[in-house]
């Protein structure tokens, strides 16, 4: 979640910082050849740690027995894509699959359309209220699981919607509502109060200048935040685990878990299962990073 | 002499209107910030239906005896209704003061301080150290950057079964540690290693944020500063003391608070990466799941006393940081 800060204050220094620290160092010079070497020595290291066990596990999934993973010596003689097809035809991939879609669409499309108001009533009106309204958004981003979980799963059972889609959907929206609300309200507010005014004179209403005139400028930053209650729900592993009980039900976050279970544990199957898993979405992370920023920063009539 | 006239109401401004009285007033307060109650309604039904009626009812259960053998279910076609009754505090003073509560609360109350507060100081030191290094013009620069922002791409309940298959005994690390003849820890199964496990792995989930989030920090601090700095003959130590580091303060005191929140809540990466083996490596998020879910009977009741005291805590420590910055002129820029 919330990057926030990230997101929202890079594009303001984004154009300014992609000339000035050129300029800065090449006018000060003093990095010499070994300061340079080290930097890129601590950046090779830190990026080997973090690429590592990424490769790793893509490495075991190409092992075809489920202890390859403490001989990987064998695994280069049998390097197998057996596992994929495997995992693909004989498990309940597509099943998860179709879950985690329905389940991680849902609470996206919920998060923003319901959050994409109120984002933009605080982040233009003061009203009596407001101080409060803002400190109880801020507050549902740091309720622990352990909170909501019991109370959840009992008001969820009353209501018959343990193992629904639709259980599992509001849940998450506890979650993305309140959060999308607090990023779309950071991104309204780069959105000058000229436009509005402008809507205001030309005989808009509040709903009508939102409505035609923000929305359509604020499209970058619904897809932000779109893109973080997307991630936010496919990530989630506590209420998936307890909640969705069938097994064609089981979201990815579940499904991968029930490959290791107390009397077996299919680890080359669960490695290929969460590279199938990964690379869908890590690829849809790099996409959308590279053009929040270039979103970002057009956004709005500035300049 | 041009008369301006209102479009919406075709009034003319020169006109001298009747000076609205109190109810006019109060009409047109209610006018102006109906729109605005109208935009919050769905965020505020939301939370009031799904945050705030849980959170009273859950509030509830922590002065009941509820677990899953008296509340309401169905087993086949037979309703059994609730029979948990009224306790008051009690599930609180057993879980403060009880019989070995050291055991039950305070010793995991105590490793998810030092886990909170190990991980975050990694996160921020670590973070900070690559952002300072990527701030820098530098050869294959995005390249650094793509990499490692890997572990935040991928989910994390991913990468978490790959650091499993890496600590398990005979796994890579301890094969690798063998081959340097150095000792290899039982990384899962000894409490000692398991919390060492459990800081590692967060500590590289974490970082890619932080890291993110003081980059776009730093590129927002005016190069002037710098520029100001070394004509007074500063070095680049104190640069980075008094221009860099004041530099970050709002964005860093935002992403500190965050990341704090964060691995306080931490469950995802505990509960995998150990399952059900390892009651002293968990913190308190994962015990108060343990109790309620991953046992039997589950005790909802404790475990919701332990949500709530969770909550709490936060709550309490969230008001003292923001305090805390505002005594500093310091604003969240959350």
């Amino acid at each position: 979640m919330s990057t926030t800060t990230a997101e929202t204050s890079a594009p303001v220094a984004g154009r300014a910082a992609a000339e000035t620290p050129r300029r800065r160092v090449r006018r000060r010079g003093e990095r010499g050849p070994l300061a340079s070497l080290a930097s890129h020595g601590v950046l090779i290291t830190a990026s080997l740690v973090a690429f590592f066990p990424v490769a790793w596990l893509i490495f075991l999934s190409l092992g075809p027995g489920k202890d390859d993973y403490l001989h990987p010596g064998r695994i280069w003689h049998t390097m197998t894509l057996d596992n994929y097809t495997f995992v693909l035809q004989h498990t309940g991939f597509f099943d998860w699959l179709r879950s985690t879609l329905v389940v991680v669409l849902g609470t996206t499309v919920i998060g923003v359309v319901i959050a994409a108001t109120t984002g933009y009533a605080v982040s233009r009106m003061r009203f009596p209220g407001y101080k409060k309204f803002m400190w109880l958004l801020l507050l549902t981003q740091m309720f622990p699981i352990a909170v909501l979980i019991v109370p959840m799963y009992q008001i969820m059972s009353d209501l018959g919607l343990i193992d629904t889609y639709l259980g599992l959907i509001l849940i998450y929206s506890t979650t993305t509502v309140p959060y999308c609300a607090w990023l779309l309200k950071g991104y309204f507010d780069t959105i000058p109060f000229e436009i509005d005014e402008a809507g205001r004179v030309d005989g808009l209403n509040p709903f009508g200048t939102f409505l035609r005139l923000i929305l359509p400028l604020a499209r970058p930053g619904l897809a932000v935040a779109a893109f973080y209650s997307f991630l936010t729900a496919f990530g989630e592993v506590a209420f998936a685990s307890t909640f969705m009980l069938s097994d064609d039900k089981y979201t990815f976050a579940v499904g991968l878990q029930s490959f290791v279970s107390e009397h077996d544990a299919q680890r080359n199957l669960m490695a290929a299962t969460a590279v199938l898993i990964a690379i869908p979405v890590s690829a849809f992370f790099y996409l959308v990073q590279k053009n929040l920023v270039t979103g970002l920063t057009a956004g709005g009539t500035k300049g | 002499m041009t008369v301006a006239i209102d479009r919406a109401t075709g009034k003319r401004h020169g006109d001298r209107a009747p000076r609205p009285g109190r109810t006019g007033r109060l009409r047109r307060a209610y006018q102006k910030h109906w729109y605005a109650y109208a935009m919050i309604a769905p965020v505020a039904v939301v939370l009031g239906v799904l945050v705030l009626y849980p959170l009273v009812y859950g509030l509830y259960l922590t002065l009941t005896d509820a677990n899953s053998l008296n509340t309401a279910r169905t087993i086949g076609v037979n309703h059994i209704d609730a029979t948990y009754k009224f306790v008051g505090l009690d599930n609180y003073r057993d879980i403060l003061f009880g019989p070995t509560a050291y055991d039950r609360f305070w010793s995991h109350f105590l490793w998810t301080v030092v886990w909170t507060a190990v991980c975050v100081a990694l996160h921020y030191g670590i973070g900070l150290g690559l952002a300072l290094l990527l701030n820098q013009r530098l050869r294959g620069r995005t390249f650094y950057r793509l990499v490692l922002v890997l572990p935040w791409a991928v989910p994390t309940f991913v990468t978490v079964f790959g650091w499993r298959f890496m600590l398990a005994d005979g796994g890579i690390i301890n094969a690798a540690l063998d081959a340097l003849h150095l000792p290899t820890p039982l990384w899962l199964e000894d409490t000692f290693w398991q919390r060492f496990a459990a800081i590692m792995v967060n500590t590289w989930c974490g970082v890619p944020f932080m890291m993110l989030s003081l980059l776009g920090g730093l590129q927002s601090i005016d190069t002037t500063l710098y520029e100001a700095a070394e004509m007074d003959g500063a070095s680049a130590w104190q640069r980075f003391r008094y221009v860099t580091l004041p530099g970050l303060r709002s964005v860093g005191s935002t992403v500190v608070l965050l990341g704090i929140i964060w691995t306080f809540n931490q469950f995802a990466i505990i509960f995998l990466l150990f399952g059900n083996t390892a009651p002293d490596a968990q913190i308190l998020v994962t015990w108060a799941y343990r109790l309620g879910f991953g046992q039997q009977p589950r005790d909802f009741a404790q475990s919701a006393s332990y949500g709530m005291l969770l909550l709490a805590i936060l709550v309490v420590f969230t008001s003292f940081y923001r305090r805390w910055l505002n005594r500093n002129e310091q604003q969240l820029a959350i």
